[in-house]
């Protein structure tokens, strides 16, 4: 049993954070895991991603290779597309539909949906609006892992764990918001998968 | 035993606090700094009083845990792979003069220059000062070489350098902890001359060190993290160093490689597994992420031709390793996804939304239009993002403080004005020399120092010069009535324009300081202040 995921998204996005989500239930549940993370330069509104590697068995190698990934859990759409050489054919590709338009040359949405709709797999969901009608409006990235949920191989009470360790000691308004969320994002994918 | 989920270097962290170090000294810089972070953070080392505050340099750095070593106690001193450039006058010597307390030295490689300005491979500088090295290939070895590392020092009686590349340094994954080892008390060294490199002592302790490296590369033989791994098929040889390891036994998902192989994690290279690998296999292959240094000791200049790796081409001669690139050398076919759509635009990083910089950068763009372009050096720091459009406002970035001294060396060959950028804590770390090499010849160059008040592209350290640039600046000998403090704010624009132009028409040393905080580290201390 494994999980190989990349996170994708544009620094400042909260990838790190779904990624932390995702450690902390895999060490609960007594799982190997690597992750590889993006600090530094590219954290500045630059594109960044996070090799995330989740095993019953010993990994050996921090970074996944090509062709190999399960999951590729984008927070913004066009970043879901620059680490398609990496998917598997069977693989999913997870990801938010609300732009981060920070380049002069960003492509027209409807041109990046087009693209996501080729790949066989694929789920794609406005995040943003899904955590604002719950009133998590900055939990949209606790929304995806919640739609990406069903791909990982890993309880679904294990990830609510980690969302409530994660957040617990900012209090338990904060908790509740980032439970609602992963929660709607699983509600989302399990109606629409 | 207790588990924890720890960064590369995070582990090394917590290897050195319960390895008994008493003090780390640093200078932020990608991929190292969460090390010193993590001890700045850690409830343990704060009950057991470890020194972690930030230093102005590297090379303040390490002389400061070279000076708690000669004190007897544990020190570590950590930084980025050009970080070491700028310590390493005193790490060379370091090993000439030898340790008293353990001293590790962490300097933290950044192949494939994802926050770097090159891929220099820090190997060959322990090489060059003729020290151990050890490089880690997990989280776990990297937690264990740091914790064992003092010993290890003290053992030998040298600086031991812990060498590791950015993957390992990012990558989070469970470590097991060892009970913790309590601190050395001061003792000062037996033989008091010991740290004194006159020649007469010097030639004196370069031939203990020369003679140590049979010693070193007996320890290398011995090391545990020193493996020869036996396989069936003799055709190919393969010698994986650090990391290496972990994309060589990727390409085999049931763990098996049937080839034989060296795994090092300790230098100088073993030479009992090496001799063995060459002799017993048709082929080797050499896997090391970084230059190609054991590969070209293997070749030797002659060219062995039964070596392979980053010189023949089997490898890529420069760049990170990854699984695939291994896969490709050792002849396994490799799958690859769907490719990425031409729509898929780069997204280069850039300077934050509201950062001072930004502003720093309009206003000197205005105020230099009338003037030929070319003229702006800068270097090291979020404000290199300058270099990007839409401000394309800087001419240089070579390393930290060169900004001040290359505009020197524009203006002394007639490219009059030369304006330099320079941030706060990068005009502390390497800059402040320069500024007295400008003043001592009253050059006209008009430096601006934009200070967020922090260190801002590792993340937002302290900075050293806070609150004090105006001060140092006239304490250096620049004229107080050429140094500017400006607020780098839309409303200001036009009269900071008007300051600049000023300064750039002034024959001599001009300072202008524009004072903002950062952003980031802004919303950071309004949400603590939030929380309570």
């Amino acid at each position: 049993m494994k999980t190989d995921i990349i996170l994708a998204g544009v620094g400042g996005q909260g990838i790190i954070s779904i990624a932390a989500t995702i450690g902390t239930a895999a060490l609960d549940e007594g799982l190997y895991f690597k992750q590889a993370e993006v600090h530094g330069m590219s954290q500045r509104g630059g594109a960044v991603h996070s090799h995330f590697r989740l095993s019953d068995v010993l990994i050996a190698s921090d970074l996944i290779p090509m062709g190999a990934v399960d999951v590729i859990l984008s927070v913004e759409p066009m970043e879901s597309l620059r680490y398609l050489p990496y998917l598997h054919k069977k693989g999913w590709l997870v990801t938010n539909t609300r732009p981060f338009n920070n380049i002069a040359n960003y492509p027209e949405t409807t041109e990046i949906l087009a693209e996501i709709n080729k790949i066989p797999n694929h789920l794609a969901l406005d995040a943003d609006a899904i955590a604002g009608q719950i009133g998590s409006s900055r939990s949209s990235n606790i929304v995806m892992l919640g739609a990406a949920s069903p791909f990982i191989n890993i309880e679904f009470s294990a990830l609510e764990n980690g969302v409530r360790k994660m957040f617990e000691s900012k209090g338990e308004p904060i908790v509740l918001a980032n439970l609602n969320a992963l929660r709607a994002g699983r509600k989302f994918a399990e109606e629409n998968k | 035993m207790q588990k924890l989920l720890l960064l590369g270097d995070e582990a090394i962290a917590q290897g050195a606090i319960d390895g008994g170090m008493s003090g780390i000294y640093s200078y932020p810089g990608t991929p190292s700094t969460e090390i010193t972070e993590y001890v700045q953070n850690s409830q343990q080392a704060e009950n057991r009083n470890i020194f972690c505050n930030w230093a102005t340099n590297e090379k303040t750095a390490y002389e400061t845990a070279l000076g708690m070593s000669y004190a007897g106690k544990r020190a570590m001193s950590c930084m980025k792979h050009v970080g070491l450039n700028v310590a390493s006058d005193a790490f060379i010597n370091s090993a000439v003069t030898g340790v008293n307390g353990g001293l590790l030295l962490v300097s933290a490689d950044d192949p494939s220059m994802h926050s770097s300005q090159n891929e220099q491979d820090s190997r060959f500088y322990g090489k060059f000062a003729l020290i151990p090295i050890l490089e880690p290939s997990s989280q776990q070895e990297a937690y264990e070489m740091a914790f064992s590392g003092f010993e290890f020092s003290e053992k030998y009686k040298v600086p031991v350098m812990i060498r590791i590349t950015t993957r390992l340094a990012h990558s989070r994954s469970s470590v097991e902890i060892k009970d913790t080892k309590p601190q050395n008390n001061v003792s000062l060294p037996a033989n008091k001359t010991q740290f004194v490199l006159l020649p007469s002592i010097a030639r004196k302790q370069y031939k203990d060190l020369l003679n140590k490296q049979t010693v070193f590369e007996e320890a290398s033989n011995n090391s545990a993290f020193n493996q020869y791994l036996d396989g069936f098929n003799k055709r190919l040889g393969v010698i994986a160093c650090g990391i290496a390891y972990n994309y060589l036994l990727e390409n085999y998902p049931d763990r098996i490689i049937p080839f034989p192989v060296v795994k090092i994690g300790q230098y100088p290279i073993p030479r009992n597994h090496i001799e063995r690998i060459c002799k017993d296999c048709d082929e080797v292959l050499v896997l090391e992420d970084g230059y190609p240094i054991v590969e070209e000791q293997l070749k030797g200049f002659l060219g062995n031709k039964k070596i392979k790796g980053r010189l023949d081409g089997t490898i890529p001669r420069d760049g990170e390793l990854n699984p695939n690139l291994v896969g490709i050398a050792l002849g396994i076919k490799q799958s690859y996804g769907q490719p990425v759509p031409e729509i898929v635009k780069n997204r280069p990083p850039s300077m934050c939304l509201g950062c001072s910089h930004i502003d720093v950068y309009h206003a000197i763009n205005e105020a230099l239009k009338e003037y030929t372009p070319g003229r702006v050096f800068s270097d090291i720091g979020c404000y290199t993002l300058g270099a990007y459009a839409p401000f394309n406002a800087i001419n240089s970035c070579v390393d930290m403080g060169a900004s001040i001294t290359m505009a020197k060396g524009a203006a002394d060959a007639g490219l009059v004005p030369a304006v330099c950028m320079i941030g706060d804590s990068t005009f502390t770390h390497s800059g402040m020399t320069g500024l007295l090499d400008l003043v001592r010849n009253n050059t006209p160059v008009t430096v601006v120092i934009s200070d967020n008040k922090t260190t801002g592209m590792t993340g937002g350290q302290d900075s050293s010069g806070t609150d004090k640039l105006d001060k140092i600046c006239i304490g250096l000998g620049v004229d107080p009535s050429h140094v500017r403090i400006i607020t780098p704010l839309k409303k200001f624009h036009e009269e900071n324009v008007r300051i600049i132009k000023e300064e750039l028409v002034y024959n001599g040393v001009s300072v202008i300081i524009p004072q903002r905080e950062c952003v980031q580290t802004l919303t950071r201390k309004n949400r603590e202040k939030f929380k309570k």
